[in-house]
């Protein structure tokens, strides 16, 4: 058994300790919120935080993640009100939405470390996350929006 | 928040509702059950008052409202980002006289109450259902006015629809569309309903927030991949890299060993005319399924097809190219006009195979259940015809499938295709279990099909005074349309491979368009905008050529060549005025232009840049897509936006080859996707004067942009770009 605590809440779970974390949370906990893009850290579709860090977890084993904190998409707000949220809904970004999760929870990441980011250090934190749809340059406004939600 | 529903079809609606004999579906009774409402795994869910609703009607099969007012519309398009889960309802929402937010869209799943064209391409959802959609909206409308009218003993003339209420205009009475229901699902449906004027439209025309947007920035839409049934196995299958080999035989004992693994079997993907064997590991978690396949030894027989390399293959279309092919279009005489001519242009360009890759990758959860029932959920763009093809293909009863349709996660024509259901059917029906199967991101960079290369001849001729006097673009390609058929027929020009060649809307007098057949064992596709993709590169592109020749800036001289009045004319026009066309740009910079007009609408580009180190860095992008009526302006915008992105990858990196047979890409490290640093901004501009045009948006962004992009490369450095894709770094 292998003990977990996410979105603050904790699980005990049966698996190798080599299982990467996406798998976990996807095939045994169901929060399938989290995506499966390349299983190679290459696309960010599996973006979730541990410790408050962004981490690829396609290609996390489980085993890491005990006695951290993760945080998965489903675990940044109870309302869809996270700042980050509310940009993103405010300038329409996704399209296929497949990405965004993961791009969310870099952006989330990104704004806590640097709360009024530049573009520079939005191309440094979001080039991780790639986007077959091409939202790129309303990811880019909705993080300069949700700085500007957070700090109003 | 609105609430929206992408996973239950008509037949769980009912279900769900539990509708009883009081139902009414165009005025015949609805059999149900009055069981308890299931709510498990609606996610994206549900009905407005699943609790209270024992009675729902339905006024036309797209439109169903519950006594408690709750509104249903359901939507036949499946939706890959393009926008169509809000902007089909909105079709009907507007002429109903509805918002947004009071109604909740359901997916369909290719029920034959929903009629044809329950599928997504060719960026012709919203052109193929504008006046339909909203007739339909104004039926049950009118249905609704005429309800009230009668109840009140007043004229139709004296009542009007608004806000999902019918209101009596001398008295001010209303009834909610929930209590007129019921007597207006008793009326005959009218057939000639009067539409809005669009001047007063509440909806359409507008910058309508998607309805979908709330669930994919929290986790909760649910895609094909995150659907989960009880009893659920999870299958990875075990393929040739060589496409086109035999499966001979496999070892399964150490995978079998591997923690999870329930079951090895075999099953076969059907890609047009290829089939393909394959080995499944199907195991308790996809992980141990990972695993498992990893372990196996098989044995594969190439069938000579190892030696294929991409090297090889494409001097074998420049061979093909001095060959005549069978001609796609002719008009004037071409020879003599080149032979006659003082000045000749000739120039050869090439474009890569390049794969699809959604952020999705392909699966598909399907249940073979007892008494030959069969339940698929997928990402596709097509359950129409999944819901009419694959009962034919596995010998069941048509009713005994149900399809339903998920959110895609990306679709660019890849999702078009249904060979990935196949896999997870077969398994299913072998290990009696829900399967869902999940091709991992190697399996489809690898396995295909693929967007083919096009190779283009081109061949032009100037007058003396520089006008452009003949003009030929023959195309060297492998077919789109033999790959997914037989009896493909060679001697006729391929119009699928040169799609909008001879559609241009420049006046040359003598034109000569042909088509050169390759042969290709891979499977090869369509992909978003399809063979424009490519040809637009080559079209265009030369048309600066001879501008060149021609020593006149290139702007002026196709606006030569459009000397009537059109569309094209239009989109370059609105581009010069955009961009400042005239205005001198900095020292080392340079622009280009180019449009392209082809079966799903029309585009362009100018695009601006400037020389940087040894490469060349993208300063400025002006595009104007030509709609003449819009539904959803943001909507056009994100999808221009993005056309863009798709169209700087395809052109930029690295493509798809083959060496020994194989792919040599096999994910996003070595097949890489421009990212958020490599993109600058898109500024979109929409031609849209209403009336009864209406092009298409998901693709026309996206052909243009290369030929844009090398042109302004070019006027920058003198440097003519004729293959793609090219090193944005070293040019």
């Amino acid at each position: 058994m292998i003990k977990l605590k996410v979105n603050r809440k904790e699980y005990n779970v049966d698996v190798t300790p080599d299982m990467p974390l996406l798998w976990v949370l996807r095939d045994v906990l169901g929060l399938t919120g989290t995506k499966f893009g390349c299983g190679l850290s290459q696309c960010g579709a599996c973006t979730v935080h541990l410790d408050g860090t962004p981490i690829r977890s396609c290609s996390f084993p489980v085993a890491a993640a005990v006695g951290k904190e993760i945080t998965t998409i489903e675990g940044i707000s109870e309302n869809i009100d996270h700042a980050v949220q509310k940009a993103w809904i405010e300038l329409q970004v996704p399209q296929c939405g497949y990405c965004q999760s993961g791009q969310i929870m870099s952006a989330v990441a990104l704004l806590k470390r640097i709360p009024k980011p530049t573009d520079a250090d939005i191309d440094a934190a979001m080039q991780g996350n790639l986007c077959r749809c091409g939202t790129y340059q309303r990811i880019r406004k909705a993080i300069h929006r949700a700085a500007e939600l957070s700090q109003a | 928040m609105q609430k929206t529903s992408s996973n239950i079809n008509r037949r769980n609606f009912l279900r769900l509702t539990g509708i009883t004999s009081a139902g009414f579906i165009m005025g015949l009774s609805a059999k149900g059950n009055n069981g308890v409402p299931e709510v498990a795994n609606l996610t994206n869910s549900g009905l407005n008052s699943l609790a209270d609703a024992t009675e729902a009607f339905e006024l036309t099969p797209f439109v169903v409202i519950e006594k408690s007012g709750a509104i249903t519309i359901f939507n036949t398009k499946p939706e890959m980002g393009q926008g169509v889960f809000g902007a089909i309802p909105s079709l009907i929402a507007e002429e109903l006289e509805v918002s947004m937010d009071q109604i909740t869209i359901k997916q369909t799943g290719g029920e034959k109450k929903f009629g044809g064209g329950q599928s997504a391409g060719g960026s012709s959802s919203i052109r193929s259902n504008y006046n339909n959609l909203r007739k339909v909206g104004a039926s049950a409308r009118e249905m609704l006015v005429k309800a009230a009218s009668q109840q009140w003993g007043a004229t139709v003339e004296e009542c009007y629809a608004e806000n999902a209420k019918v209101f009596h205009k001398p008295s001010g009475k209303s009834l909610s569309y929930g209590d007129l229901v019921e007597a207006a699902s008793k009326l005959e449906v009218p057939q000639s309903p009067k539409l809005k004027d669009p001047k007063d439209f509440k909806i359409l025309e507008k910058p309508m927030p998607r309805p979908d947007t709330p669930l994919k920035v929290s986790g909760k839409a649910t895609f094909g991949i995150d659907v989960s049934v009880p009893g659920m196995v999870y299958a990875s299958v075990e393929r040739t890299p060589v496409l086109g080999s035999k499966l001979v035989s496999f070892d399964a004992a150490a995978a079998r060993k591997v923690k999870g693994v329930l079951h090895v079997e075999t099953s076969t993907r059907t890609i047009g005319i290829y089939s393909y064997e394959g080995v499944a590991v199907i195991a308790e978690n996809y992980w141990a399924a990972l695993q498992g396949r990893k372990a196996l030894k098989v044995q594969w027989d190439h069938q000579g097809h190892d030696t294929f390399n991409s090297k090889t293959y494409e001097q074998s279309l420049r061979d093909l190219a001095k060959t005549e092919g069978v001609v796609d279009h002719t008009q004037g005489d071409f020879d003599k006009a080149v032979a006659e001519a003082p000045v000749k242009v000739e120039a050869f360009y090439e474009t890569p195979i390049v794969s699809h890759s959604p952020m999705e990758p392909m699966n598909c959860v399907a249940s073979w259940q007892q008494g030959d029932k069969l339940e698929i959920w997928t990402s596709t763009q097509v359950p129409g015809s999944i819901k009419k093809d694959f009962p034919k293909t596995y010998g069941i009863p048509e009713e005994n499938l149900t399809v339903h349709t998920m959110f895609n996660g990306g679709g660019f024509g890849r999702r078009l295709y249904t060979d990935f259901i196949h896999d997870a059917v077969q398994l299913s029906k072998k290990v009696g279990k829900p399967v869902k199967v999940i091709w991992t991101r190697e399996d489809d960079t690898q396995q295909g099909p693929f967007r083919p290369m096009t190779f283009s001849a081109m061949k032009g001729a100037l007058s003396a005074d520089g006008k452009a006097v003949a003009f030929q673009h023959k195309v060297i390609s492998p077919s789109i349309d033999a790959s997914g058929r037989m009896n493909y027929d060679k001697t006729k020009s391929d119009r699928g491979m040169t799609e909008g060649i001879s559609e241009q809307k420049y006046e040359i007098p003598n034109m000569k368009n042909n088509y050169v057949y390759a042969d290709l064992h891979i499977p090869i596709a369509a992909w978003r905008s399809v063979t424009s993709s490519t040809l637009a590169f080559a079209h265009e592109c030369f048309i600066d050529e001879m501008a060149v020749n021609a020593k006149k800036d290139p702007m002026a001289f196709r606006l030569e060549l459009l000397t009537k009045d059109s569309d094209t004319k239009n989109v370059l026009l609105k581009l010069k005025e955009v961009s400042n066309w005239d205005k001198p740009l900095p020292k080392g910079w340079g622009r280009g232009v180019a449009q392209y007009e082809f079966f799903a609408g029309l585009g362009g580009y100018v695009i601006e840049v400037s020389k940087k180190g040894t490469g060349i860095k993208i300063e400025k992008i002006y595009a104007v897509i030509d709609l003449g009526t819009v539904v959803n302006p943001d909507t056009v915008r994100a999808q221009v936006e993005g056309a863009a992105v798709m169209a700087l990858t395809a052109a930029i990196k690295n493509g798809i080859t083959f060496e020994k047979g194989q792919a040599v890409q096999s994910n996003f490290h070595n097949n890489p996707l421009v990212r958020i640093n490599e993109m600058p901004p898109v500024e979109v501009h929409i031609l849209a004067n209403g009336g009864p045009k209406i092009k298409g948006v998901g693709e026309p962004g996206l052909p243009p942009f290369a030929p844009a992009l090398c042109n302004a490369i070019f006027a920058a450095t003198g440097k003519r770009i004729r293959r793609l894709p090219f090193d944005i770094n070293k040019v």
